[in-house]
């Protein structure tokens, strides 16, 4: 008896927005879809609530390893605070350049403000305006590429929208991101270079459906444009299927397409992200 | 001359009436009075959200609830209980317990095994009256 109050008070705490309408996590910590973030703030803390998030992603292209392990907190539906580390692991350039066991760090720490808007219950869509500190841990090699900076700030606008029996009946969404950045390869190659040094807008969008309460396949696109000469960079895209189970737990696998990075083409693969929500 | 209005008139009367797809789909007056059933099973159970019925008579609300989903879904019944606006005027619901009460909606549809589709389009007409219920 004591188990299942236990239990039932629980299934409660991780706040009272519908299921899904927190997201999952994305590479850089807050809430969105996984390689672009959403206007929604992370779990699913109601106006009245605080919600808070954990998750781990993981991007194997084979040539690469991408790790990230973050957390975020949510604060009465309005306000969202992240932090994130990411690890890049060069699987395959590391030993080419006589460096096995390479990689590069990243920390990333975000703000995030509900400016107007519900995901679910408004007929404009939930805006949101975010930041993103960036600090690059292992500069040396960026540095060697041309960067300038190893930390920097990301700003971005998110709109945010789910239609209800919006295709063919079923529950849709939409969200769409522009991003000022000086990031190289999201950051994990510095900021900023030789040529062109400043600000650029990067576009970046998601879009899927609900098939039901708990299952959601989508596709997402974020556009980069590095400053680095030396090694040009892609568009990252990816299909995925988001799982949720409940308001605890989620799950994405995806198909991730990230181009060239770092001058090794073909950059295909899976990403996997589990989050946990309280 | 008079054709041509009698003909308007057979048009007038043709006309098609309000879309009652949903109401259908719900499985009209019996479908309705299950789901507010299940409905209210939930709301009465819920610790987030019975405080708020506490003092109201649960056989008004099923039939006022089953009114107002039937006249809203297209059915051919008459809402005779207040605005929304009214109903929840001095109650400040709270925006987490608007949510309480969506999810023990959209549990019930789903111990009715209506179609994921149903719930959404329910969900559709539905959600907009947040805004006449929170915080008044």
């Amino acid at each position: 008896m004591a188990l299942a109050l236990a239990a039932g008070g629980a299934a409660h705490a991780a706040g009272s927005r519908q299921l899904a309408t927190g997201g999952a996590s994305t590479i850089e910590g807050g809430a969105g879809g996984g390689l672009v973030p959403w206007a929604a703030i992370t779990g699913y803390g109601a106006r009245e609530e605080i919600g808070a998030t954990a998750f781990a992603t993981r991007i194997n292209t084979g040539d690469y390893r991408l790790d990230v392990q973050g957390a975020a907190v949510g604060l009465f539906n309005r306000i969202e605070l992240s932090a994130s580390r990411q690890e890049l692991d060069l699987v395959a350039l590391g030993p080419a350049l006589g460096l096995p066991g390479a990689h590069l760090r990243q920390h990333v720490i975000g703000a995030k403000v509900r400016l107007a808007g519900d995901v679910l219950y408004t007929r404009m869509p939930q805006i949101a305006l975010g930041v993103q500190y960036k600090k690059q841990q292992d500069f040396a090699l960026a540095r060697a590429l041309g960067a300038r900076d190893d930390a920097d700030v990301d700003v971005y606008l998110s709109a945010t929208k789910v239609f209800l029996a919006g295709v063919g009946g079923y529950n849709a969404f939409l969200s769409g991101t522009a991003r000022l950045t000086r990031a190289n390869e999201t950051g994990l190659l510095g900021f900023g270079g030789e040529g062109r040094n400043g600000r650029r807008v990067a576009l970046e969008a998601s879009g899927g459906v609900l098939l039901s309460r708990r299952f959601a396949i989508g596709a997402e696109y974020r556009g980069k444009s590095g400053s680095l000469d030396a090694v040009r960079e892609s568009a990252w895209r990816d299909l995925f299927v988001a799982w949720f189970p409940n308001r605890h737990v989620s799950v994405v696998v995806a198909y991730a397409d990230l181009g060239t990075v770092a001058t090794l083409p073909d950059q295909t693969g899976w990403y996997l992200s589990v989050q946990g929500a309280f | 001359m008079r054709t041509i209005f009698a003909m308007l008139l057979a048009l007038a009367a043709a006309a098609p009436s309000p879309d009652d797809s949903l109401y259908r789909a719900l499985g009209e007056k019996q479908g309705i009075a299950r789901l507010v059933d299940a409905l209210l099973d939930r709301v009465y159970a819920d610790p987030r959200i019975n405080d708020l019925f506490k003092h109201v008579d649960r056989p008004d609300l099923a039939r006022l609830v089953g009114e107002h989903f039937c006249h809203e879904t297209g059915g051919p019944c008459e809402y005779t209980g207040r605005s929304m606006t009214d109903t929840h005027s001095g109650l400040a619901i709270k925006a987490k317990e608007f949510d309480a009460f969506v999810e023990d909606l959209v549990d019930a549809m789903e111990a009715l095994d209506l179609p994921t589709r149903t719930q959404n389009r329910m969900l559709k007409h539905f959600a907009p009256m947040r805004a006449e219920i929170i915080d008044q």
